[in-house]
């Protein structure tokens, strides 16, 4: 590696060949996005795996980096995306209150990852899975309850700063003619965005606090009698993943102009990004960008595939039912499980095994 | 002169079973204890109260005349009391390295002043970033020959290495109290000298209070300036190694040991 990226990944890259190709792969299609495809499927798709990654990231920090199970992620993640949302929705479309209910949702996330942590992270590791289990249902049966202020189940739609419009037209590129609009704009905002809080994850997660959470994970009983107080470690842990959690879901809510509770705070998300770190690869930080790419990929164009798939076996008996596109969720629940089958360590984990073996 | 460490009525209780009982005994700074006594007679409970792994029952541990006894094990840790533990207890996915780093830099951590830039400067700086701890880190794992081991996760490590890894964890937290739980148990015959050279030269140091339970009575003629007896929870000899060795209740405690100590210790000199 130079010395640069070795920085910029602080010393920790993907050591694996296959791994740094794919991830070339993903971080090329993702920055070129706007340009290679059409229609809104494919940016729409390329915008929500930038937003999950950050996301997948911020979970592997608890789940993978400090081994906390934690089941109240997606409520970060919504607070994120309510502070903005109703921010530009209450208080116009200007740069200032997107900012203002960034930080509103950052410090009632941080509060809130504090009261649980100092409440709860003495506990025995499945208390504090139900008990965050238990905040993250009650908060959205509030979210869903005080429709005057949140929009209830219909949520809220916002309109966003001039800048970032899709009427806005910023300048034509030279050769192709394309115009870049205000839409693309905040793709990349998104995009550069991503990119930040993964490098900063990255490095928080080779910090010396970094090293102290893994050895917390590996060995807490030791780490205690090295003098490590284990739930303060545990606690900020807690607080850095869910400010992460919190920035994705403002990226989120500025993508869709609109904040609602399916989109964010549902429990289907939160079993989504627990099998993007695990199908990634648990505690590698780079598992979450090929969990996430793949969850995405497969939920947004799995659907499609069965629908040419299940026209395709027209006639035959069973088979146009099983690749029925309303059976999408059962072959990505297939997917899950061979994917755990064969890469039991994540792929990021099998193919840095496989690429230190070829080493030997 | 006030004892480093002291533990006064010393008690714990499982269910109805006392596994120490009312164990006072002062340790004075520079010297080196020996602790001796049959399988089950509470020396590794003893430590555990000691460094707070478990909560008295009654009696009260003191360092340098505070009382320690409701710190946690961390907090005591902090304080200087450290422990290489008889059943191994490293971080197993992490390399010979990261691990004594680890030890490296909670010293280091609790020589600083608690507050946020200690917390900040502890997130946003690379763990790499400060040679001086890595070269620190690599001198305690020299002083117990595992350098060459240094990138090697802990967990593809033989045992006879774990063992040493686990006395230089202690070593690195630079702690005012040493205590060594059986550290040449499990290992081969040619990796004892080095542990053995270890705490000989930690000795000479003259500085350190060193608690040693040791089975082996050659190395503990050779190394201690006193033996204490624990039996059945109890303390049941202390003084002076030759005195102690040749009481009756050494004789009785250690049922056969005589024989086995006085070929042991033929055969070394
Ligand atoms: N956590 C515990 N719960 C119940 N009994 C224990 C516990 N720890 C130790 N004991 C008992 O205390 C006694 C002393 O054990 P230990 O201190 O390990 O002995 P030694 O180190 O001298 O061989 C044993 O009978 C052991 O079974
Ligand atoms: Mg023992």
């Amino acid at each position: 590696m130079s010395g640069f990226t070795n920085t910029l990944l602080s010393g920790d890259g993907p050591r694996s060949r296959v791994l740094t190709a794919l991830l070339a792969v993903i971080v090329g299609v993702l920055a070129l996005a706007p340009f290679l495809f059409d229609g809104a499927q494919a940016i729409n798709t390329a915008a929500k795996i930038c937003v999950f990654i950050v996301l997948a990231a911020s979970y592997d920090l608890l789940l993978g980096y400090t081994g906390i199970v934690s089941f109240a992620h997606t409520m970060f993640f919504g607070i994120g995306a309510y502070g903005v949302g109703l921010a530009f929705h209450f208080w116009g479309p200007t740069w200032t209150a997107g900012l203002a209910g960034l930080g509103i949702a950052l410090t009632a996330g941080l509060i809130l990852a504090l009261a649980i942590g100092f409440v709860s992270l003495r506990v025995k590791a499945i208390f504090y899975a139900m008990i965050t289990l238990a905040v993250a249902s009650a908060f959205a049966i509030l979210a869903g309850q005080l429709s005057d202020f949140t929009g209830g189940e219909d949520g809220r739609s916002f309109r966003v700063p001039e800048l970032l419009r899709p009427t806005t037209m910023l300048f034509q590129m030279p050769l192709t003619g394309m115009s870049v609009t205000g839409r693309i704009a905040t793709y990349y905002l998104i995009a550069l965005a991503a990119a930040a809080i993964f490098l900063g994850a990255l490095r928080i997660v080779n910090s010396p606090f970094g090293r102290v959470l893994q050895a917390i994970r590996e060995n807490e009983f030791r780490a205690g009698a090295l003098g490590f107080d284990v739930v303060a470690y545990r606690t900020i842990g807690n607080c850095l993943a869910a400010a992460m959690a919190v920035l994705a879901g403002a990226l989120y809510a500025l993508w869709l102009r609109y904040v609602g509770p399916d989109t964010t705070l549902s429990f289907a998300i939160m079993l989504d990004i627990l099998l993007m770190v695990v199908i990634g690869g648990m505690g590698t930080l780079y598992g979450s960008v090929i969990g996430a790419t793949i969850f995405i990929l497969a939920q947004s164009y799995l659907q499609k595939l069965m629908v040419i798939a299940s026209s395709a076996f027209k006639g035959v008996p069973l088979l146009p039912d099983i690749f029925h596109p309303d059976r999408w969720l059962l072959w990505l629940g297939v997917l899950f499980v061979l994917s755990v089958y064969f890469f039991p360590t994540g792929l990021v984990g099998t193919l840095r095994a496989r690429a230190a073996l070829q080493k030997d | 002169m006030t004892p480093v460490l002291e533990t006064r009525d010393l008690t714990i209780r499982f269910g109805g079973h006392v596994a120490v009982d009312g164990v006072s005994c002062a340790f004075n700074k520079g010297t080196l204890t020996a602790i001796v006594g049959p399988n089950g007679a509470g020396k590794t409970t003893y430590f555990n109260l000691i460094s707070g792994q478990l909560p008295a029952s009654a009696g009260t541990v003191q360092l340098d005349g505070v009382d320690i006894s409701r710190d946690t094990p961390a907090a005591r840790a902090r304080r200087g009391i450290g422990r290489a533990f008889q059943i191994t207890s490293l971080f197993s996915n992490l390399t010979a390295l990261e691990n004594v780093r680890l030890a490296v830099q909670a010293r280091r951590r609790a020589a600083m002043p608690a507050g946020p830039r200690r917390t900040l400067s502890e997130i946003v700086t690379r763990w790499d970033s400060d040679p001086s701890l890595q070269a620190r880190a690599r001198d305690y794992l020299a002083d117990v020959n595992l350098v060459a081991k240094a990138d090697t996760p802990v967990a593809a490590l033989p045992h006879g290495d774990k063992r040493k890894l686990e006395v230089a964890l202690m070593m690195a937290l630079e702690p005012h109290v040493f205590m060594f739980d059986e550290p040449t148990a499990g290992m081969s015959i040619d990796e004892v000298p080095v542990v053995l050279d270890l705490i000989h030269k930690l000795k000479a140091r003259g500085n350190a209070t060193i608690l040693l339970v040791e089975h082996k009575m050659d190395v503990v003629r050779s190394l201690a300036d006193r033996i204490i007896v624990l039996h059945n929870g109890r303390l049941a000899a202390d003084g002076l190694p030759a005195v102690v060795i040749a009481s009756p209740v050494v004789q009785e405690a250690y049922l056969g040991t005589r024989s086995r100590a006085g070929r042991k210790g033929g055969a070394h000199a």
